[in-house]
């Protein structure tokens, strides 16, 4: 029961209040198998016009706990305890009728894959219309300009014409273009971006990051981007969470982390990525290991049984206790300061090149 | 869709043409003589033979099959005066027109079938629906194992226990029977009201399961949780994303029931003594009445396939992605 009343600390502290507050969440879904610790005491914060990059394995909890702050699980099977504020506004334990209407409004997510996340049995234009026109109190006709205006500002050619097409007939890059509009067409003040370039490949990758950006610095939104991509990351993100089996494992600036880490998951993630500099022949360094069942984490630190480090810790410690994430920069791990500059600069940082 | 229309019409007469070939030289492999049933007692080989030479049955069985089916398209005369087109001949058992026939009993079946059809698909998926939104809950239990009971429950088992509760016990209402609708709208349907119901049991079961299990599926779609994250009431989402999605299976499976549907037909018609289709064949193949055989069969096979083609239409509407390819 200790652990699951110990905060995590809060992020750096501002002075004002930031726009979206996320404090002490848990998200547990009961399964057949058991109870899933999806989410497990996790803590940021997020202010207007900033973009926070939330990274980590499939399975850390990154998606769970973005449809946990528009409120989308399911709540027969899913308890949610924590916080979470939007703009000085209560989220959980909502009414459903209160996150309706935030939803798709002030709050609004891009889906990781274009082509199941739209309907498709609606055509493009109907589906960006529609939550325009719920929240807005718009006539049908009115919703089908603000749709084609949409397109148009996503890069869609023939906007008048595309409006009438099913999703099904868009391409790829133009589906995700069109989930793109769909969810800033309230001009939402906070946008969750879930991996929105997974599916895509590179060329237009790079052009839905720059559309986001553009589109941030038109309304001054704030984002949440989701992404296993660490290169998605250096580019668009501020702030930048790190996440392991449902917790915040290091937070810091983007710069900081991608240029001085301190958790060894988050050395594994940078070592992991290939380098085009390096050789053919150089192997790449997978992080050992497999990612932990959350139906029964690991005890103490969860990344225990996969860290190469723990020897350095002594004892049982890193098996016994759950290290904790001071507030500001800083990474949940038993390994002192010193102990991380030092590992870092000696054995990680030469691996990277 | 002209040429989906096209393509489906061909192999629909392909189909037919097989049905019919598949009957014809069956009903030669029953170890019956349809001529014993107007010999009468005391039968003797020449009375069987000029019986055999009346009903044209002395030619070979092929050109007996040719005769009969380019009656259907061109007419043909008989001994009882001309036949003209569509042609199926005159009965073995009382020389009734079996064309005659069959329009005379076919608003019963159609009636039947198509009533039927809509109480089942109203009620089940109507209580589908509701369990499938009230999932978990004492309603969702209540209907579904209610489903399990009554998918198990056989026309001719329900039916008499009906009739004896409704009509014979209670007096609620009448004897069930068939009045035209173009006569009588209201005794047509309270004439057809227990029969519909009865035929429609099993089927209500089933569509409930499948509609409820395909509504839960479906709105387990991603595409659902979309319209979820636009800030769509549960309404919207429920009636309008997960519910067109959930359709298509279901149409699947009603084209395939179509048959079955028309047997259950069947089945009915003897349970409640009403004059359709389904007491026709039945009584014909009793009687060896060849030229009746067929002309249910064939009759019956169209509007299945007919239907069949209708469903398959559907699909276009339900789902734009099939429209296009």
């Amino acid at each position: 029961m200790t652990t699951l009343t110990k905060t995590e600390g809060a992020p750096v502290p501002t002075g004002s209040d930031p726009f979206l507050s996320v404090r002490d969440l848990y998200v547990r879904f009961s399964t057949e198998d058991g109870i899933v610790k999806a989410v497990d005491g996790l803590s940021f914060d997020l202010q207007k016009g900033q973009t926070l990059g939330i990274v980590g394995e499939s399975g850390s909890g990154k998606s769970v706990t973005n449809l946990a702050v528009l409120g989308l699980h399911n709540p027969a099977s899913t308890e949610i305890a924590g916080e979470i504020t939007l703009d000085g506004q209560e989220l959980t334990g909502a009414r459903e009728r209160t996150l309706q209407k935030l939803r798709g409004n002030k709050m609004a997510m891009i889906f990781q894959d274009p082509l199941t996340a739209l309907s498709p049995y609606y055509t493009v234009g109907r589906q960006i219309a529609e939550p325009f026109i719920k929240h807005t109190g718009a006539s049908k006709r009115e919703g089908r300009q603000r749709a084609i205006e949409m397109l148009t500002k996503v890069g869609i050619p023939q906007p008048g014409l595309r409006v009438d097409d099913y999703p099904h007939q868009f391409s790829g890059g133009m589906r995700q273009r069109a989930m793109i509009a769909m969810a800033l067409v309230c001009n939402p003040a906070l946008l969750i971006a879930d991996e929105p370039t997974t599916a895509l490949d590179v060329t237009v990758q790079a052009q839905i990051l720059d559309l986001l950006k553009d589109l941030q610095q038109e309304f001054g939104s704030a984002i949440i981007l989701i992404t296993h991509d660490l290169g998605v990351v250096a580019n668009m993100a501020d702030e930048l969470l790190v996440m392991y089996a449902g917790r915040a494992v290091e937070r810091g600036t983007v710069k900081d982390i991608l240029t001085a880490p301190q958790h060894p998951y988050a050395w594994g993630l940078l070592g992991s990525m290939p380098r085009l500099s390096a050789s053919v022949d150089e192997p790449l360094h997978p992080i050992p290991g497999s990612p932990p069942s959350l139906l029964n984490p690991p005890s103490g630190c969860p990344f225990h049984p996969r860290c190469a480090f723990t020897s350095e810790v002594g004892g049982t410690r890193c098996a016994d206790e759950r290290p904790l994430l001071a507030p500001g920069r800083a990474s949940a791990c038993h390994l002192t300061a010193e102990q991380k500059h030092t590992f870092f600069t000696e054995q990680i940082k030469p691996r990277l090149g | 869709m002209l040429r989906f229309l096209f393509r489906r019409s061909l192999g629909a007469i392909v189909i037919l043409l097989l049905i019919s070939a598949f009957t014809f030289f069956l009903f030669f492999a029953a170890p019956k003589d349809p001529a014993l049933l107007s010999c009468g007692k005391n039968c003797t080989p020449d009375a069987i033979a000029l019986i055999h030479k009346n009903l044209g049955l002395d030619k070979p069985i092929p050109v007996q099959y040719w005769d009969f089916m380019s009656g259907i398209v061109t007419g043909r005369d008989f001994a009882q005066g001309p036949c003209p087109a569509p042609c199926f001949g005159y009965s073995f058992a009382n020389g009734d027109p079996v064309w005659d026939t069959i329009i005379d009993r076919f608003p019963t079946t159609i009636s039947l079938t198509i009533g039927g059809a809509a109480v089942f698909l109203t009620v089940g998926l109507g209580t589908g629906m509701i369990a499938a939104w009230k999932q978990g809950k004492l309603v969702d239990k209540v209907f579904s194992s209610a489903s399990l009971v009554l998918s198990s429950m056989q026309i001719y088992f329900i039916g008499p226990i009906v009739l004896a509760l409704l009509v014979y016990n209670l007096e609620i209402l009448g004897q069930p029977k068939y009045v035209n609708f173009t006569d009588n709208p209201a005794a047509w349907f309270m004439g057809l009201l227990i029969p519909w119901c009865v035929l429609s049991v099993i089927f209500t079961a089933q569509y409930t399961r499948m509609a409820r299990s395909s509504m839960i599926e479906q709105l387990a779609e991603e595409h659902v949780r979309t319209a979820r994250a636009k800030g769509m009431t549960r309404g919207t989402v429920f009636f309008r994303y997960a519910w067109r999605g959930s359709l298509i299976p279901i149409v699947t499976i009603f084209g395939i029931d179509l048959g079955s549907l028309f047997g259950g037909a069947m089945i009915t018609e003897q349970t409640f003594a009403l004059p359709g289709l389904g007491t026709l064949a039945v009584k014909s193949v009793r009687d060896t009445d060849l030229p009746m055989v067929m002309g249910v069969m064939l009759f019956a096979a169209a509007f299945i396939v007919l239907f069949n083609i209708i469903v398959d239409a559907c699909y276009a509407f339900i789902d734009p992605r099939v429209r296009l390819s």
